[in-house]
């Protein structure tokens, strides 16, 4: 303690802040803690820089027919082609991004839609919360695939109706998350403090509550994005996702892939492995947030 | 425990009726109606005939009286009618609803078989190299598509035994040897992504009740730490996992969607698909229907399956 208020010269300041050196050893605990969940980080690392620099790490335009039809991994064709000549490897490289992307998007619009449903309906508490809470227990009652696949069905295919259509199944578990951050925090101290000070209730909703919920809010969308690219490629294996010609890892596995498994395996191998390499990384990576940011579990 | 069961009663139809409104208002977000969609897909033109399917499906209607009307139909039963197959869905529904219940019911017995004893053997050898194989194992199930996971399998059969699933569906009642052939594998696929979270919620019920007082009794008695886990640990381990069996259900009719469709079983789930493949709306809203009641009978049912196993909460005490 007595380290922290010692106060030192400007010209002597240690190069690291405390906040710095305090994010550091964060970092370096996680390192050490959560082998699982660095693995995790590594996986997810690797999505992101595939999917930023895939013009650079494909060899082939994704979507050029070639009449180099259904050949085998090797020479100038890494992992192989499709049915219609278009190189595997450079569609799988492209793919990451169709899968970030909506991965993505659509988490990030279901768990802000839902955390604010969460904050309006915690801190305004009595009916509000109470018809938010039997809404979202209505939204639930639908497995999320059937919910996503009716609504991508009523929507269209396309890239924007895909993200709406997985967003929607998740605001119901961030509205139940962050609802149930805002009931604790609620009651603090500070925030009956800020209320007698006279702070209008938006304010002290948006400025005091909010903020304090950031934590398990970023273990949600951890833990979810792999959730969300998993549906993705579900809808788009079914034929209600992302439309052609966009390289997407759960349409590439659709029928072409069936048909000609087993002439060809690599057409079913390499996107599978693909998506669940993603989906493995954010989940593993999600665990281990879930786990360090989550006091409860600590140790477990 | 009377009150207890009329207030989930209650909640349970309220949330049936909230979300028959969803179903009906996600059915008609589609530009146009479900005639000019039936009309479109069909290449009908002649606008006497579709003015006739118009009255006949109560299009024309104002939309507090087709929600009505639809209600109306839904509890007397009736499920409306295929416009692909131009009969009664109940007609289509029934000869499909075995192929679902069973592949249903052997995914469950298949997650539970493999879910509660790795969960188990995860919490007893907690941080050890079994705990870290067993986390990573059921981790890679949950993240892997099933239908990827399905066709990985049929691969291998293929390819290993020459063994290629019958399109054709085999009744148990005629023969049961190709009935489980037939079944096993798309159980098991589906059971092996479920038994994933089975086993992460019965390794977080047994971790917390292992620090409870009376295991350490028990262990202090000098009883055999199999025992301890297994009867002492495990039992009282079990209500999450009986809850969360109950949650499942909803996320397995998930998984048979598309395992049904990559494995060619003519189930209800696969039904849906080609329903919404083909435009085929009444069916599409009806079917949806249908999985939210099952979905909301599980969870019902589990709900007082934990008030009679756990008398805290029948006397409202948790």
């Amino acid at each position: 303690m007595a380290r922290v208020v010692e106060t030192v010269p400007v010209a002597a300041a240690p190069q690291a802040l405390p906040f710095e050196r305090a994010r550091r050893s964060a970092s370096l605990r996680f390192l050490r803690t959560q082998p699982l969940g660095t693995a995790g980080a590594l996986l997810v690392a690797a999505l992101v820089a595939t999917a930023l620099l895939a013009d650079v790490l494909a060899t082939h335009d994704p979507v050029r027919t070639s009449t180099h039809v259904l050949a085998a991994p090797g020479g100038d064709f890494w992992l192989g082609t499709d049915n219609l000549g278009r190189d595997l490897y450079s569609r799988v490289i492209h793919g990451s991004r169709i899968s970030l992307v909506v991965g993505i998007a659509s988490t990030l619009l279901g768990a802000v839609l839902g955390g604010l449903i969460g904050l309006v309906a915690g801190y305004a508490g009595g009916k509000t919360d109470l018809l938010s809470q039997r809404l979202m227990d209505i939204m639930q009652a639908l497995p999320i695939l059937v919910l996503a696949l009716v609504l991508a069905a009523s929507l269209g295919p396309s890239l924007t109706n895909a993200i709406i259509a997985i967003s929607i199944p998740i605001i119901p578990r961030a509205a139940r998350l962050i609802r149930a951050s805002v009931l604790a925090i609620r009651e603090l101290a500070y925030v009956e403090a800020a209320r007698a000070l006279g702070v209008r209730h938006a304010r002290v909703a948006l400025r005091h509550i909010l903020p304090n919920t950031m934590g398990p809010f970023i273990v949600l969308i951890t833990a979810q994005l792999g959730g969300s690219i998993l549906i993705e490629a579900t809808l788009s294996f079914l034929g209600f996702g992302v439309p052609e010609p966009y390289p997407s890892w759960g349409r590439m596995l659709s029928i072409a892939a069936a048909e000609y498994a087993e002439k060809a395996p690599w057409l079913v191998i390499w996107p599978g492995l693909a998506i669940s390499l993603a989906v493995f990384g954010t989940n593993l990576l999600g665990d281990a947030l879930r786990d360090t940011l989550d006091p409860r579990l600590r140790g477990r | 425990m009377r009150g207890y069961v009329a207030k989930r009663l209650l909640i349970a139809l309220v949330t049936l009726v909230g979300m028959s409104m969803v179903i009906f208002v996600l059915m008609r977000l589609a530009p146009g109606n479900i005639v000019d969609i039936i009309f479109e897909s069909a290449g009908y033109v002649d606008q006497a005939d579709k003015k006739q399917l118009e009255h006949e499906l109560g299009v024309d209607r104002p939309i507090p009286v087709q929600y009505a009307r639809w209600m109306g139909e839904l509890v007397s039963g009736d499920l409306g009618k295929s416009y692909r197959y131009d009969m009664r869905a109940w007609v289509i529904i029934k000869p499909r609803l075995p192929v679902t219940i069973e592949l249903a019911v052997l995914a469950l017995f298949f997650s539970i078989l493999l879910g509660v004893p790795a969960g188990v053997v995860s919490a007893a050898r907690q941080n050890k190299p079994i705990d870290y194989v067993l986390r990573v194992l059921s981790l890679a199930g949950l993240s892997m598509p099933s239908f990827w996971l399905a066709m990985i399998v049929i691969l291998l059969f293929v390819r290993a035994v020459g063994w290629i699933p019958s399109i054709t569906y085999v009744s148990p009642f005629v023969d049961l040897k190709a009935n489980l052939w037939q079944f096993m594998v798309p159980a098991l696929a589906v059971g092996y992504r479920s038994s994933a979270l089975i086993m992460r919620i019965t390794r977080s019920a047994m971790l917390e009740v292992m620090r409870e007082d009376y295991i350490r009794t028990a262990q202090a008695k000098g009883q055999r730490p199999t025992s301890v886990v297994w009867r002492h640990a495990l039992k009282n381990a079990g209500l999450p996992v009986i809850t969360l069996i109950g949650i499942e259900f909803a996320f397995l009719i998930g998984g048979l969607v598309v395992t049904e469709t990559v494995f060619n079983l003519p189930g209800v789930a696969r039904y849906l698909v080609e329903a919404i493949q083909f435009r085929d709306y009444p069916v599409v809203q009806n079917l949806t229907m249908f999985i939210a009641v099952v979905v909301v009978l599980a969870n019902l049912t589990v709900d007082l399956l934990y008030a009679w196993v756990d008398p805290r909460i029948k006397y409202g005490n948790a």
